[in-house]
């Protein structure tokens, strides 16, 4: 199969998307801007226009709103913003209207599917409101998908399948993702929301992520390797729904979870797979479950604070090895991945 | 009165020789590691506009804030270590060229979820104004932050509570590459939708800084006395990419015609202001060479002190995220 960057199969769903179906268009503060969004709406905007891929005005409350009243008279919006953080100027639509739009008015006159991609991630101090990932606060409210794709594939299954359903969908996309290669399908099929998939295999540990996390977990395994531990990767792939069954099936395997997120522990993904495990097969667990995830601080500036605040493959090795008894110790160095946003900005 | 201009133009050259020089060692240096929003043109709105209050007075800004800060009395060696991502940073190297702040000096911070301090300007003139103090708060940000209803929302805010607050827009035609046109119709201007909201407003022009200052005077004493909000719209040009050290006319970046770019490059605030006190100070030339050297000093002697400045401690990583607990 052929590879294709991150961004690229996020435009090729996107053009493909909006060649199958004319009521697709984008929405978002300079999609039509020269570098594309990261390069992910270029090829859209050279092939549909100014008419359907939409520089909006700054204005994330009322574009979002927007949005949902584009869908409720048939069209399919996919706003765009490269802060995350921005995103929370869109809430009241989005939370209040979207998420409950299908349910509010009886369940039967159909959905807004309103399709929304954030942009989140660390890099060169991007600091304590450009940094955030809010993924744990859209997939709290029922009637939302939420999804964080890690790989190429995902991006562009994922996207696909959220362009093709009725139901509004949040994406998160790490910005540090962009660049990584990987084996993308030609067609434009889609991968259902709540399955997730098993990154690589092993028997001794769960490690649980999801976007970015899901590379550090992948690092991180293959030092222990090293060190003769084995540790399944699972990437949840989306968060609501949450593949319940793949993480237990693999905790019920492993006898031990570490759950790796870009957010916060308190109240968020990684305290709801801890519940999810919890909840069905407590009797599986043979140690504690470890949480790593971001300090209780907003996101500071300065670089040696950052490079300590964000969680990497070097915490995710730290917490297996405690998990299974062993000491940290001396290892081998940990294989370089592309991730780590190249400066200035 | 030809003092007070002098000393306007003399704002102004400061803080191009501090940002010019910021902007080489940024781009050569890749040491500050911070998102960083220069003004270089932009000058003649922040010191216009800053001269006119007193320290007692709060200015408040949006991502572009280097120049209000500088022009509003700010700490040059704490704004640079913020950069530098320094202990000795005015924010501690916890906030970055977004999150700057100065209490002493009344500039009373910056951040950059574009609209974000224009509400909050008018709760802290509407506190000033409830303590019964003839104080302002002056809150800066682009045409860009007027399209966010929080704008909307301020100014009727601030009518309806008789705020002593002055708006200042500075209105640079662009939000990062859109240009106003895409996002704002042809007809009423962000004065006009300050006035329609019960606003006192008057556009100016803002590469004059005479004639921002004068302007800013106005406002201010009208929200002293207890008229209420003001607004200024002062038109102007950033120089410079939208974030970051370079310039990006005639780079293939395409969004804003080179020609429209130089034009406003010709219409640089200092050399205007210049221009018009050489009439009565035919040195004045010189003496602009003489500060553009001085504050070269001060500028470079910031940023060596910067760089002997330790990095915050990481062991107090989570410090500040809470008032601390009394033990
Ligand atoms: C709520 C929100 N939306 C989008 C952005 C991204 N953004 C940062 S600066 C900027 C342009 C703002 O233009 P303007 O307000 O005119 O200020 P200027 O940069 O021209 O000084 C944008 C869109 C943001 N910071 N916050």
């Amino acid at each position: 199969m052929r590879t294709l960057t991150y961004w690229q199969a996020i435009s090729e769903a996107t053009v493909q998307c909006m060649a199958a179906d004319e009521s697709i268009f984008i929405a978002g503060e300079g999609v039509d801007d020269i570098k594309g969004t990261f390069g992910t709406t270029k090829e859209a905007f050279a092939r549909f226009g100014p008419n359907r891929v939409i520089d909006v005005p700054n204005s994330e409350n009322a574009t979002a709103g927007f949005a949902v009243g584009a869908a409720a008279g048939g069209m399919r919006p996919l706003l765009i913003h490269t802060r995350a953080d921005f995103m929370f100027l869109a809430l009241d639509p989005l939370v209040n209207l979207a998420a409950k739009w299908r349910y509010m008015y009886g369940g039967d006159k159909g959905g807004v599917p309103v399709v929304t991609r954030g942009v989140v991630g660390r890099g060169w101090g991007q600091g304590a409101t450009h940094s955030q990932s809010p993924h744990a606060t859209f997939a709290h409210y029922a009637g939302l998908h939420v999804a964080a794709p890690a790989s190429p594939a995902d991006a562009k299954g994922l996207l696909v399948q959220a362009l093709t359903g009725d139901t509004p969908v949040v994406l998160v996309e790490n910005r540090n993702l962009y660049p990584l290669t990987g084996e993308v399908p030609a067609e434009a099929s889609g991968i259902p929301f709540g399955v997730g998939r098993i990154a690589r295999r092993g028997g001794d540990v769960t490690v649980v992520a999801t976007s970015l996390m899901v590379h550090e977990a992948e690092r991180a395994a293959g030092q222990l390797a090293e060190r003769g531990i084995s540790v399944e990767v699972v990437d949840v792939r989306s968060l609501r729904p949450l593949d319940d069954r793949i993480i237990c099936e693999s905790v019920a395997k492993t006898g031990r979870l570490v759950v790796a997120d870009t957010s916060w522990a308190r109240y968020g993904f990684s305290a709801e797979v801890a519940a999810v495990v919890a909840e069905n097969i407590p009797e599986a667990l043979t140690a504690p479950v470890r949480r790593l995830a971001l300090p209780d601080s907003p996101a500071p500036v300065s670089w040696p604070l950052e490079e300590a605040f964000h969680p990497g493959a070097g915490g995710i090795v730290e917490a297996c090895l405690r998990l299974c008894g062993q000491a940290p110790g001396e290892l081998p160095a940990l294989a370089d991945v592309a991730a780590g946003f190249q400066g200035p900005y | 009165m030809t003092s007070g201009r002098t000393r306007l133009l003399r704002d102004m050259v400061r803080i191009r020789v501090v940002e010019e020089t910021l902007a080489d060692h940024y781009r050569d240096e890749q040491e500050m590691r911070t998102p960083t929003h220069f003004s270089i043109g932009q000058e003649a709105t922040a010191v216009g506009v800053c001269a006119a209050t007193d320290t007692r007075d709060w200015v408040y800004t949006a991502h572009r804030s280097h120049a209000p800060y500088l022009a509003k009395g700010g700490d040059l060696k704490a704004m640079v270590a913020e950069l530098y991502g320094k202990q000795a940073g005015c924010s501690h190297g916890r906030g970055g060229s977004i999150h700057l702040i100065d209490r002493a000096a009344g500039f009373a911070g910056s951040a950059a979820i574009l609209g974000e301090m224009i509400p909050v300007a008018v709760g802290t003139a509407w506190a000033f104004a409830r303590g019964g103090e003839a104080r302002a708060a002056v809150t800066f940000f682009g045409d860009g932050a007027t399209e966010e209803g929080v704008f909307a929302e301020s100014l009727n805010l601030a009518a309806v509570r008789r705020a002593p607050v002055l708006f200042v827009c500075e209105n640079n035609l662009y939000s990062i590459s859109s240009p106003i046109g895409a996002r704002q119709p042809a007809g009423p201007t962000i004065r006009d939708r300050a006035e329609a909201a019960g606003v006192t407003a008057v556009q100016v022009d803002g590469n004059d800084v005479f004639a921002v200052h004068e302007a800013a005077r106005t406002a201010l004493r009208h929200c002293r006395e207890g008229s209420g909000p003001y607004l200024l719209e002062l038109a102007t040009y950033r120089w410079r990419e939208h974030v970051g050290p370079g310039f990006d006319h005639g780079d293939g970046q395409g969004y804003r015609p080179a020609a429209e770019t130089e034009a406003w490059i010709a219409r640089c605030p200092i050399v205007r202001a210049a221009d018009v006190l050489r009439e009565q100070d035919p040195g004045i030339d010189r003496t602009v060479a003489e500060w553009r050297a001085l504050f070269g000093d001060e500028i470079r002697g910031a940023i060596a002190y910067a760089k002997e400045q330790p990095f915050p401690d990481v062991a107090a990583l989570l410090d500040g995220a809470y008032q601390p607990v009394p033990r």
